[in-house]
């Protein structure tokens, strides 16, 4: 029932596209020569800001003001994340805390997002129902919405359901993401009626089709909303600042903001306002290079389209 | 037959459709509760303020259409600055990012599976870490006395004698924005059109071949991009409605919420403006029901637009 069954190409097809490739080989080889030197020469100039807050996070009070300014640093120190821990230690909550509930709200949110919206788009692309237009057009003029004057009627909501100061806060309203479930109807609307008719003429129920055949079909989507929601939660502040009261709630972002506010005007705050940004800036980066391996190993469901 | 029993048959059939598509309605609903909790009524909330005059302290007083009123006659910021503002960056950042994001998307797609991702990261960084980035970067690269890297460079090779104010200039800020925006453009809608030319048939390309497509661009033209045209179509509405929305970056690069003679002034900036400063609630409500009928109309011309071009 898995997609794979489709995709294994006759030996026929496969020995034609190995002549066709050949053919194809030199002009392919200096096309990726062209295009991977242009590439490479924007990547250097995308990655600037990377490199500086990589270095800044080093660099010894000497260097931090030096004229004319450097990229890279000189002699690098951990000076500055020493006084991080020496700020974080001299808090009533342990930073241990902080870093807890991040990570747990994090990937309550990210498990959440994934499947609650996955579970509308495939509904909203696949399934025949009473206001499926009209449901999916309120989800596309929410986007539109400018947030700023939602802040006040917003509080006044999450505070009369009553999940102020809890863990739900920090999960819930992150998972009514109309982007992912907009990004993730485009992908499952690719799915052809065929494979999941077919499914369901072999005895599968939705839930069965839409775990295993949509679901793996649109695996590039899944890591790209993974992504996105990862960053929406991992870096946020709002909850922690207005949704909850106890500091035992609060996340790591909100710590770091504690940390360094009010520093960033004198000279070593600089430093530490840069170690303290590294630190929440480097999980982004792994996470981002774990979903995308996952965006190009799925290649093996391409045949389906 | 009275109309009563009618009635009562029209509802008895319309629940037994219901109930025949309950499996349907239980997917949605742990999207729509959320979705309506957290984001519908607050909107719904937020709009119904636009007939009232609120500071945030004592009760909203309802006045009508006052504020739309004042919007459209006494607001000369709004109508002098934030319009033609938003429009001048909406209508350069907007396609140019759009184009860049899948030129760039598909350039990395024609590169070796292995560095693929080194790449990807490389161009979606900017977007990643804006907020950071823009402190640490932006600013020092524009800083308006020698130690700016591009204040140091124009001097270095003779183009200025002085040190240029790049952000406290109104004659530059807006291009300063504009560029900025630009580079980091590579966002959702980028990493859509990543993962959408990941899931193209590649024997397309073979039978495209076959057929006598001969180079690239017409590969482009008649496959690629019909082949990902929902992932398209969902970066073109990211886009338009993200560049309307745009308001963070003029405020991070001026430092204030007010950008130099409302130089860089969007619609955002304004109804934060009246939100956040001034408190005037209500009225920034009527603003931001004015910029969601904008980006309304406008992504429903490029719905059209996107369509239209899709089914040449």
């Amino acid at each position: 029932m898995g997609p794979k069954l489709v995709h294994i190409p006759t030996s026929k097809a496969g020995k034609r596209r190995i002549r066709l490739s050949l053919a194809r080989w030199k002009k392919i080889e200096l096309f990726q020569v062209f295009a991977m030197t242009g590439l490479t020469l924007l990547a250097i100039f995308m990655l600037l800001p990377i490199v500086f807050i990589m270095n800044h996070a080093f660099k010894p009070i000497s260097e931090l003001f030096l004229y004319p300014p450097r990229f890279w640093t000189n002699q690098p120190t951990l000076f500055n994340f020493q006084q991080l821990l020496l700020k974080s230690q001299t808090t009533v909550i342990p930073f241990s805390r902080y870093l807890f509930n991040s990570v747990l709200t994090t990937l309550v949110t990210v498990a959440g997002t994934i499947f609650v919206s996955s579970m509308a788009a495939y509904a909203f692309a696949k399934q025949r129902f009473i206001g499926r237009e009209l449901f999916f057009s309120f989800t596309i003029v929410a986007l539109m919405f400018a947030p700023e004057t939602v802040a006040i009627p917003r509080y006044l909501v999450i505070a009369n359901l009553g999940i102020m100061d809890t863990f739900l806060v920090h999960v819930l309203p992150l998972l009514a993401a109309p982007v992912g479930v907009f990004l993730m109807k485009q992908f499952m609307e690719q799915i052809p009626n065929e494979l999941i008719e077919a499914a369901k003429i072999d005895g599968a129920k939705e839930f069965v089709v839409f775990f295993r055949i949509a679901l793996p079909i649109c695996m590039p989507a899944v890591a790209t909303i993974g992504i996105l929601a990862f960053q929406g939660s991992w870096s946020q502040t709002e909850t922690s600042v207005l949704f909850t009261h106890t500091e035992s709630m609060k996340t790591l972002p909100y710590f770091t903001m504690t940390l360094t506010n009010g520093l960033a005007n004198n000279v070593v705050g600089q430093g530490v306002a840069a170690a303290a940004g590294l630190m929440m800036f480097v999980p982004n980066l792994v996470v981002f290079l774990l979903f995308q391996r996952r965006v190009l190993n799925t290649m093996a469901h391409s045949g389906i389209k | 037959m009275s109309s009563a029993a009618i009635m009562k048959r029209r509802w008895r059939a319309l629940l037994t459709t219901l109930w025949k598509q309950r499996v349907s309605y239980l997917f949605i609903a742990p999207f729509m509760i959320c979705f309506t909790v957290f984001i519908v009524i607050p909107i719904v909330l937020a709009n119904a303020l636009a007939f009232f005059s609120f500071d945030a302290i004592s009760m909203p007083t309802f006045i009508g259409w006052d504020n739309f009123l004042a919007i459209l006659t006494q607001d000369r910021i709004f109508l002098q600055n934030a319009i033609p503002n938003t429009f001048k960056f909406a209508i350069i950042v907007g396609p140019l990012g759009y184009s860049l994001s899948f030129l760039l998307a598909w350039l990395i797609h024609q590169l070796p599976k292995r560095i693929r991702d080194i790449f990807t990261i490389a161009i979606y960084t900017p977007s990643l870490s804006a907020g950071v980035a823009m402190s640490v970067v932006w600013l020092v690269i524009f800083n308006g006395d020698r130690i700016g890297y591009f204040n140091n460079f124009l001097l270095s090779i003779g183009v200025v004698q002085d040190p240029q104010l790049w952000l406290q200039d109104p004659q530059y800020f807006m291009n300063i924005m504009i560029i900025v925006s630009l580079w980091a453009s590579m966002g959702v809608g980028f990493l859509a059109m990543l993962a959408g030319l990941q899931t193209v048939n590649t024997e397309l390309y073979e039978a495209g071949a076959i057929d006598g497509i001969s180079n690239r661009l017409q590969e482009i033209y008649y496959i690629t991009i019909p082949a990902i045209k929902p992932q398209m179509l969902f970066g073109a509405i990211m886009s338009v409605v993200g560049t309307l929305k745009a308001g963070a970056i003029g405020a991070l690069l001026a430092g204030s919420p007010i950008t130099p003679q409302y130089s860089g002034h969007l619609i955002t900036n304004h109804i934060e403006d009246y939100a956040f400063i001034r408190y005037e609630l209500g009225y920034a409500s009527a603003l931001s029901v004015v910029l969601l009928l904008l980006v309304y109309g406008s992504s429903r011309l490029s719905f059209r637009l996107f369509s239209s071009k899709g089914e040449e």
